[in-house]
């Protein structure tokens, strides 16, 4: 089991005849997940890794059967691929671009909850279920099928939690990457409740950062929902205050969203905070141990 | 993006956010023009810069000079626009080396009866547009946030119609405000939550919003942050950047499509991925070293770019040594090591280098830079490399 996707999952890339959905169309069916085709208006009848492309998602959708997709297209046009999708009843939907307006991203988020579809994203590496699919840019062979669920905002941060876990034999049921920018698709509470649910999952890091207060209603749902030991780091401790730091999101302002505070709030739902970055793997063997 | 005072009423003008009438001047005669062309007998010159504060702040070559003055004569005011163009005012905001004044706005003075303080923002938690207004006007809203939290209302709105009438209605009522003075309100609130939305700003702030004594609502100063992302499609606004405002390093950095953002510390740091490149920052702190910069050379980073990268950390002075931390995903590991390669013959590297590579194409970069016969001290893991780097300039 894992959540979100599995090997049953057949997948589209919308923008797949541009640079980047090209190179990772490549990469996700190396690394063994069912890609189907793709999408790039204008160009139906090419081929791109020997994947038929199609003008519309309706039209991808009725051919192949595809229930997941992720996204390439340029930031303009990403609010339109995400509705598409949307209105293509795609299940999961994997927004990769950065640099989407935010303004956008409140329509989209609004049609989306109205939907059945799962977004994930915009701005983050993808979804992976190690051994059976792999939806995005991160680099496969660093997982490990087993039973760490992780969730992060930040998609270099999540390959090295990737790493340190895959090191000390523990593994990945599911690796989601959330997004950096201010509003994306899917929160923590709700990855947080698909893990619980999940029997392969036994044990949940979470990777957050500073700003906002997302990690602090994670601490809080976690306290009341969730029965499966709980790891976590917060990246950001020592960013000065009103700078912005690469993410849209990791902005503090006026000691609201610092790192002591969401540390403080974790702690206070049971959960093990790793300390330094280089912990989390640590950290989540021993949220195992403890087993509350 | 920001922008100063007089390009936001511009746009306020345009979107018909009430302002006073107020003029542009960049030198002392412009001033004085300005000051007769508005008329009165009486009027407020405001220094040119994005940082807030500039009533209290001092200019460094006349520090009797404050940043916001009011002038009664078309001699008082090229007199102050004298003081302020051409030298460099310090706000609680610009750090002690303050801002560059280019220029200096004029405008009318007005009859205030009350002050009040307003903002649009996004609300993150509520993935919506909020407007935030509050009684207490012409204060810090931070210490009004955490002191007395009552007294700043907020209305989310939808950006698809708006901010409603009955929003504004509920607003009015708690503030006591009524007759004409709410039927402006109305214009006023409606048209900045229309500004902010057609504009793509990220915070849209009026401090003071104030009431006139003849129940008229205007914004007397505006702050306006605009979405990066969505610059491309306001090409107008684009044009209102002013360059002089940035940090240069961080200004070259942005122009290499690079993410820098300048620290204190004396490790230079180069990292893929902010998360990760934020993490890097914790670790070495962690262990008891200062991070000189935030730096993400993002994924998709090419050589010439992580050259230039290099080039930027070490102009900075403070710079001891120099911690790459690259996790490969899109981003690969060869990439970096041609990177230190060439920007060690081209810059040259007089300060250690700890590499700590993982990921896409490890074991090649690595012999690259095995190979390349450079005084590179290699890390195995993230804590090994931040001991390391902090053991560096310790010695």
């Amino acid at each position: 089991m894992s959540i979100l996707v599995n090997k049953n999952t057949r997948v589209i890339c919308q923008g797949i005849t541009g640079k980047s959905g090209a190179f990772h169309t490549k990469g996700c069916k190396e690394y063994g997940t069912k890609m189907v085709g793709g999408v790039t208006p204008g160009k139906s009848g090419e081929t791109v890794e020997g994947l038929p492309v199609f003008d519309t998602v309706e039209e991808a959708v009725l051919q192949t059967g595809a229930n997941a997709t992720m996204i390439f297209v340029p930031p303009p046009f990403t609010a339109d691929a995400i509705l598409e999708a949307v209105d293509a009843g795609i299940e999961v939907i994997c927004a990769i671009t950065e640099g989407v307006p935010v303004l956008d991203m409140v329509h989209v988020y609004a049609a989306v909850k109205r939907s059945k579809s799962v977004l994930i994203g915009p701005n983050c590496p993808g979804v992976i279920t190690p051994g059976e699919c792999k939806i995005g840019i991160m680099p496969g062979y660093i997982h490990q099928p087993g039973k760490v669920g992780i969730m992060s905002r930040s998609g270099t941060l999540t390959y090295e939690a990737v790493w340190q876990t895959s090191n000390l034999k523990l593994g990945q049921s599911s690796c989601i990457g959330l997004g950096g920018d201010p509003i994306v698709g899917t929160s923590y509470i709700e990855m947080f409740e698909r893990f619980e649910k999940d029997p392969q999952t036994e044990v949940i890091l979470m990777i957050g950062e500073i700003g906002g207060d997302a990690e602090e209603k994670a601490a809080e749902y976690v306290k009341a929902h969730v029965t499966k030991p709980v790891a976590a780091f917060i990246a950001g401790r020592t960013a000065p205050p009103g700078k912005r730091m690469g993410h849209a999101g990791a902005i503090i302002t006026g000691g609201k969203g610092t790192a002591a505070e969401k540390v403080k709030a974790l702690e206070a739902a049971g959960i093990v905070v790793a300390p330094s970055p280089a912990d989390m793997g640590a950290a989540v063997a021993e949220a195992l141990n403890r087993k509350k | 993006m920001k922008i100063h005072e007089y390009q936001a009423k511009e746009l306020f003008r345009v979107f018909q956010v009430p302002i006073l009438q107020g003029y542009v001047a960049k030198t002392p005669e412009e001033a004085q023009a300005a000051f007769d062309q508005l008329g009165g007998s009486l009027a407020v010159i405001k220094a040119q810069v994005h940082a807030g504060g500039r009533g209290k702040g001092a200019f460094i070559e006349v520090p009797a000079q404050r940043g916001v003055q009011l002038v009664r004569s078309g001699k008082e005011a090229a007199e102050a626009a004298k003081n302020m163009i051409g030298n460099r005012l310090v706000t609680i905001q610009t750090g002690p080396a303050g801002s560059p004044v280019h220029q200096v706005f004029l405008e009318q003075g007005c009859q205030i009866a009350r002050e009040l303080y307003a903002a649009v923002v996004l609300d993150r938690a509520a993935m919506k547009p909020l407007l935030m207004v509050s009684s207490e006007g012409g204060v810090d809203i931070e210490k009004v946030a955490e002191e007395t939290p009552e007294k700043i209302l907020r209305e989310h709105f939808d950006p698809a119609h708006g901010l409603m009438p009955f929003q504004v209605r509920k607003l009015c009522k708690k503030l006591n405000i009524s007759g004409p003075a709410a039927k402006n309100a109305d214009i006023f609130f409606r048209k900045l939550c229309d500004f902010f939305v057609k504009l793509d700003c990220s915070m849209a702030e009026i401090n003071p919003l104030v009431i006139t004594k003849d129940e008229k609502m205007i914004a007397l100063d505006g702050k306006i942050t605009f979405d990066d992302n969505a610059l491309y499609r306001h090409a107008d606004i684009k044009e209102l950047r002013d360059v002089a405002e940035e940090e240069p390093a961080e200004l070259r950095a942005s122009n290499s499509g690079l993410s820098f953002v300048k620290l204190d510390g004396n490790i230079g740091c180069l990292v893929n991925g902010a998360g990760l490149a934020m993490a890097t920052m914790d670790i070495i702190k962690y262990h008891g070293g200062a991070p000189a910069n935030f730096l993400d050379v993002g994924g998709g980073a090419n050589t010439q770019q992580v050259t230039e990268a290099f080039r930027i950390i070490l102009s900075d002075a403070n710079v001891e040594a120099i911690l790459v931390n690259i996790f490969g995903g899109i981003a690969r590991c060869t990439t970096i090591a041609q990177a230190i390669i060439d920007a060690s013959k081209e810059v040259g590297f007089k300060v250690p280098l700890v590499v700590r590579l993982e990921g896409t194409e490890v074991e090649e970069g690595k012999k690259m830079l095995r190979e390349s016969g450079l005084a590179i001290i290699s890390a195995d893991d993230l804590t090994d490399a931040a001991k390391k780097v902090v053991a560096s300039v310790g010695k």
